[in-house]
């Protein structure tokens, strides 16, 4: 009784609350955005006087075509996002097939130095690509891949993190998989591709929408390697376009930007249903 | 089909002795059931068979052929598993292909034979299902269907039933049985209990630490256990044991409880008073009044019959099964008939019997 008389009586209070903070969340984190794609639409001059528009304006189109196709000092988004298309995909895809191996073989085989091969893959968790960047871009270097889509993806194309987490999967695998198909007469490989891949499709959607954003939005170590503009990334790209604050042409900047966002907001929506099973839903 | 040989089968994981030396010959489209109570190492005997364990010692024989250095795919047999273990992201008809598609059968054959062992099990509108829409019992039939595409030698299960309920566990039973007996493989069969061992098995492998403690058709291990372990694990409620001494010249036994009985069918060998432990199943006892008496603390009324606990007067426990209802009053007088002892050595526990004529 007492129950039913204080939820018809805070309800709406407390909903009232609850919609307030929800709204102030996403101002927050929509406002930057909201800005940059109203900046997009209005002509250099007008955010070189330091107005911040919060409304459309007329040059849109002219902004992005630009953008899109570059001027003559600058390349535009297209062949910069087709480099950072390259590299988000070849990173997000051999991350996955690097750790789903090793994973395999951590897990299923016994072999000696296992705990080894774990526990330094492991320890590489605390050894991220900013800890590690100088040795790296000696070996880099010395390699002559400075400046090659190879020397931007091959160095951050192994992970530690989704290592663990298909181990973790595959711990949870029963025994008696592992027996019934070693009666059903399939060899170890035949098992991975059988059994242990289809089991890991929804992991490996997660992954994939994770380590796509992840690689898309590099910043620090393609900042370093790809000096030249054949191989240079959309946000790379960005940060060069910013140059010097005088001569800066903010609405080209800001279509970029924008542009820049399409992809990865692309795959998070299209991969969301496996994204969300991927984390939550065990099939087993 | 074929027959199967274990020789001197031991295992050990680490310093811990699993199995001591198993021997066991099965006859071909026998159906053998391994039991004992759990850490007996059925389970482990059983994978050795299979090859999922390899044996410290001993070989494993499979239609006359050695397959103890074999993976489990070349020994051409078949196990339903506990949890069944089916794939989950597979249908009922591609797990049963499964092994097949392996075994590069030709197309036709995988169907022809899925269909038919979907046909025996009464799964055909299942094929196309996939294992988590099953319930537990038809998980539990495609398991078996699995099992029975490969047209093994050697069938085995590993307390396939545990996880299913009392009143389905009941159902299946039979249906392996007749299954077994109808496809003619032979099987071997582990779990825990004792009224699956009883009415699956042609012949039960009573294990006891690692040991087989005996090897018996069901009814011979009811009627005469080979130890005193044996003769309380089979039966339920399980045999009474009483204290006594080899008194007569070997031909009768001075119980602690005060009364001596003479033996039915001849002399144990042995020196009087050497101690000795007679075992009587509770639906053998008969009341008496000239028995001796026993203090009931517990009736349990099971409808039809009725298990009485109490105690003799040296404090001995007994237990007693009666026909219909419980007589009244708390206190008894049974006699132990001669016909229904089962002597068995002292300390030792084995069986005592009169040397053959």
């Amino acid at each position: 009784m007492s129950n039913a008389a204080s939820t018809t009586d805070a309800a709406p209070k407390r909903d009232w609350v609850t919609h307030a903070v929800l709204l102030l969340g996403v101002v927050v984190f929509a406002l930057p955005i909201w800005i940059v794609l109203m900046g997009s639409t209005h002509d250099s001059a007008t955010i070189g006087r330091g107005e911040v528009p919060l409304l459309p304006g007329p040059h849109a189109l002219e902004n992005y075509a630009t953008a899109w196709s570059g001027t003559r000092d600058r390349i535009g988004a297209q062949s910069m996002m087709l480099n950072s298309m390259v590299m988000a995909l070849a990173i997000a895809l051999g991350k996955i097939a690097i750790t789903i191996v090793s994973a395999f073989a951590v897990v299923f085989f016994r072999f000696p130095g296992r705990q080894l091969a774990f526990w330094a893959i492991f320890i590489t968790l605390m050894l991220p690509v900013e800890v590690r960047i100088f040795p790296t871009f000696k070996v880099i270097s010395d390699l002559g891949m400075v400046n090659t889509m190879g020397g931007l993806i091959i160095p951050v194309i192994a992970s530690a993190t989704a290592t663990l987490l298909f181990r973790q999967f595959f711990m949870t695998i029963p025994d008696e998989f592992v027996e019934a198909a070693k009666i059903d007469g399939a060899g170890p490989m035949r098992f991975f591709w059988d059994v242990v891949v289809p089991l890991s499709r929804t992991n490996m959607a997660a992954l994939f929408v994770i380590l796509f954003v992840y690689g898309w939005n590099q910043y620090l170590w393609p900042l370093l390697v790809a000096t030249d503009a054949e191989v240079e990334t959309v946000v790379i790209g960005m940060v060069k376009m910013i140059g010097s604050e005088a001569n800066t042409e903010w609405n080209l900047v800001m279509a970029t930007c924008v542009l820049a966002l399409l992809p990865p907001v692309a795959v998070v929506m299209l991969m969301q249903r496996w994204f969300v099973r991927g984390l939550t839903e065990t099939e087993k | 089909m074929a027959t199967l040989t274990l020789s001197g089968i031991r295992k050990a994981f680490g310093a811990t002795q699993v199995l001591h030396g198993v021997d066991l010959e099965v006859a071909d489209g026998e159906m053998i059931v391994i039991v004992g109570a759990s850490g007996c190492g059925k389970s482990t005997l059983l994978r050795i068979v299979a090859g999922l364990e390899t044996a410290t010692e001993g070989r494993v024989l499979i239609g006359g052929r050695d397959v103890t250095a074999l993976e489990p795919a070349d020994r051409d047999i078949a196990m339903v598993f506990q949890n069944y273990a089916l794939y989950p992201h597979m249908t009922v008809r591609e797990n049963m292909a499964y092994g097949l598609k392996i075994r590069r059968l030709p197309r036709a054959e995988i169907d022809k034979r899925v269909a038919e062992a979907a046909g025996l099990l009464g799964i055909e509108a299942l094929l196309d299902r996939r294992p988590r829409q099953l319930s537990g019992g038809q998980r539990q039939r495609v398991a078996m269907g699995r099992a029975i595409v490969r047209e093994p030698k050697l069938f085995l299960f590993d307390e396939p039933l545990s996880n299913l309920d009392a009143k389905l566990r009941v159902q299946m039973r039979a249906e392996i049985r007749r299954l077994q007996r109808r496809l003619g493989v032979t099987s071997l069969f582990v779990t825990h209990d004792q009224t699956e061992a009883m009415t699956l098995g042609d012949r039960l492998v009573v294990m006891h630490e690692g040991h087989a403690a005996q090897v018996a058709t069901p009814m011979e291990i009811f009627e005469r256990p080979a130890d005193t372990y044996v003769a309380g694990f089979i039966g339920s409620p399980a045999m009474n044991f009483l204290e006594g001494t080899l008194t007569g010249g070997g031909s009768a036994v001075a119980l602690k409880a005060g009364a001596v009985i003479a033996f039915a069918d001849g002399r144990r060998p042995g020196p009087d008073g050497m101690p000795l432990t007679i075992g009587i199943r509770p639906e053998h006892l008969v009341p008496d009044e000239h028995g001796l008496p026993v203090a009931l603390d517990l009736v349990e009324p099971l409808g039809s019959e009725t298990v009485l606990h109490g105690r003799l007067g040296d404090g001995e426990a007994l237990a007693i099964r009666l026909a219909g209802r419980a007589p009244s009053g708390d206190r008894l007088r049974v006699a132990l008939p001669a016909a229904a002892l089962h002597i068995f050595a002292g300390e030792a526990g084995q069986r005592l019997d009169p040397p053959p004529a």
